[in-house]
């Protein structure tokens, strides 16, 4: 029976299904591959070798009963191919490839994924027998497995670039063109990057393992710091022409969903969690109809998206429950975001809370970013003298100089209180600085208006 | 990111098979496909029918609505319950539905379901909707 469905041409579904597999189920394919063979960079190569195989085969023959069990299956074979060819030099991989090998024929698992998928049925009506057998791996490991390769694709070894690109492929189940397109760097780049670090995981020989238990907390921070850089990169697209790259953004959350259901006893994975749902909700209110930036204070609050909204909230509650010693600095942020996602208006806003919240964020995190939304927030809580008198801080100890926020916000402030010249050259200098040309548009058209 | 609505279809033979399945390991099947929609962060909601004896069905055929009860007379497929789903692609759609615990001789189709924002958003009657949904979560 034909794979395709009605319309596109059949290598053209099959793809497609690659692809879809490959999104929904790398992490388990990548995971389970690297406890096998304790070795990241072999499970992942192997791994997209049977990827590359697939479009092949399920072009010519269908998609296979068990999509996910004939990948894993393929890449162990490769795997063991590999082992053999290099057990002739040495005597480890003989005795891996015999391992692997043996495995392959004793899981009553494997054989069965292995015979549904030679047979190459795409109807979808697989006998229930066989469906028991649609995840033919240890059912107990794959939670593990998936965590462990989080965790060593976020290992502190590797460069921050390496971290993002390796997470988004082995773990997202990102095509390189697809991670390119979303940090708009070269194809080239992005394959560079996951080449080095797989490199470099095995220099520094890495284990396949999760961080031992003390060091996993630690370690859980490198993680979330990991996925909260993709999910900024996808929320406030830091250079280009469009303001958001929601799919980016859509991808970190369902990364940090995925941990947050693999760590839920970690306040900071459920506060990560409720931040980015809570950022999210506010995405189709803030660009207008020709893709231009929207200001909170002139966003269409019922384009809110509610849901999210509601998800966001309900995870802040868990991060709250969970945290003996209060909300950690992704808490703190997820609830500043939660006041505003709950304040019908901006001058509804509960400004009072948000400014204690930063000044919380500003003792737990302490960053000059942190500072300068505290005075946006004390600007609007109780005026923009006392706000600028933090920003005049800031600007006197040099510790944002080069960020067009600094300026942006002075300017905003010192319009406010009716210093115009300085208020238009502070934005014009932020106009300058910035790098994304709607935000860019947006200061531009300020300074202008005050002219 | 887009909704889908697998929907679910039972024909006589897939009821005489789940009717045949032990309640309990009917349970843990579900179960444990729902699990995995809820770990991938895809799954919207998700509701199941009651036995179609005890429906009603109100057919339009007529110049005034019949009612009739039990199941819609000779139609094999029977609506059985459904899954919404958000996820990055119709593809995914369909490879979640193929691994559905669903019986020998079920059927799954497959819909996206549009989102608000795809309709005139000037209409008095999307803009009382858009507001419902705002109160009921339901954006």
């Amino acid at each position: 029976m034909p794979a395709a469905v009605d319309g596109p041409p059949r290598d053209e579904s099959a793809r497609r299904a690659v692809e879809a597999v490959w999104r929904m189920s790398s992490a388990r394919i990548v995971g389970a591959l690297a406890r096998y063979t304790g070795d990241v960079d072999l499970a992942e190569d192997v791994a997209q070798e049977a990827v590359a195989q697939a479009l092949v085969a399920w072009s010519r023959d269908g998609v296979p009963a068990n999509p996910v069990g004939w990948l894993l299956t393929t890449a162990r074979r490769r795997a063991i191919d590999g082992f053999r060819r290099r057990s002739a030099l040495d005597e480890r991989h003989a005795l891996l490839a015999g391992q692997l090998a043996e495995g392959e024929t004793s899981s009553s698992l494997y054989s069965a994924s292995g015979s549904a998928s030679a047979s190459g049925s795409a109807s979808g009506s697989v006998p229930p027998a066989d469906r028991s057998d649609d995840l033919p791996w240890d059912p107990d490991r794959i939670d593990d497995d998936v965590l462990a390769l989080t965790f060593v694709a976020c290992h502190p070894v590797l460069s921050p670039e390496a971290r993002v690109a390796l997470t988004l492929r082995a773990v997202g189940g990102l095509t390189s063109e697809e991670i390119a397109r979303a940090f708009l760097v070269p194809v080239a780049t992005v394959q560079a990057r996951i080449t080095r670090a797989k490199k470099t995981l095995s220099a520094a020989r890495v284990p396949f393992a999760l961080p031992p238990a003390e060091e996993r907390r630690g370690r859980l921070g490198g993680v979330l710091s990991v996925l909260y850089v993709i999910f900024t990169e996808g929320s406030t697209a830091t250079t280009g022409d469009s303001l958001l790259r929601p799919d980016l953004a859509y991808e970190a959350i369902r990364l940090a969903r995925t941990l947050a259901a693999l760590m839920p006893a970690e306040p900071e994975v459920h506060g990560l969690l409720a931040l980015c749902e809570l950022t999210a909700a506010r995405f189709p209110a803030r660009t207008g109809p020709d893709g231009e930036a929207v200001l909170l204070a002139d966003q269409d609050r019922r384009r809110w998206d509610r849901s999210a909204i509601r998800r966001g909230l309900a995870a802040l509650d868990r991060a709250a429950a969970l945290g003996a010693a209060g909300l950690g600095p992704y808490g703190l942020q997820a609830a500043i975001a939660g006041c505003h996602a709950s304040a019908p208006s901006v001058p509804e806003t509960d400004w009072e809370r948000i400014v204690l919240l930063y000044e919380a964020l500003g003792r737990v995190a302490p960053s000059p970013v942190v500072e300068l939304n505290r005075a946006v927030a004390v600007a609007m809580a109780q005026g923009p003298r006392q706000a600028l008198a933090i920003v005049d801080d800031l600007v006197a100890t040099d510790r944002l100089a080069g960020s067009y926020l600094l300026p942006s916000v002075r300017g905003e402030l010192l319009g406010r209180l009716g210093r115009t010249t300085e208020a238009r050259s502070e934005l014009e200098l932020a106009a300058r600085l910035c790098r994304n040309a709607r935000e860019r548009a947006v200061l531009i058209h300020k300074a202008a208006a005050l002219a | 990111m887009a909704k889908y609505m697998l929907i679910m279809r039972a024909t006589d033979e897939s009821l005489a098979k789940m009717m045949s399945t032990p309640f309990e390991e009917m349970l843990e099947t579900v179960g444990r496909f729902n699990e995995e929609l809820i770990r991938a962060g895809v799954l919207v909601a998700a509701e199941g029918l009651d036995d179609p004896a005890q429906g009603v069905v109100v057919d339009f055929g007529g110049e005034t609505p019949v009612v009739t009860d039990g199941p819609y007379g000779e139609t094999k497929e029977l609506f059985g319950g459904f899954y919404l789903i958000d996820v990055a692609s119709k593809e995914e759609a369909v490879q979640w539905a193929r691994r559905l615990p669903a019986s020998a001789g079920a059927k799954c189709e497959i819909r996206r379901v549009p989102t608000i924002d795809e309709f005139p958003q000037d209409n008095e009657w999307v803009i009382r909707e858009r507001a419902w949904r705002e109160r009921t979560g339901q954006l």
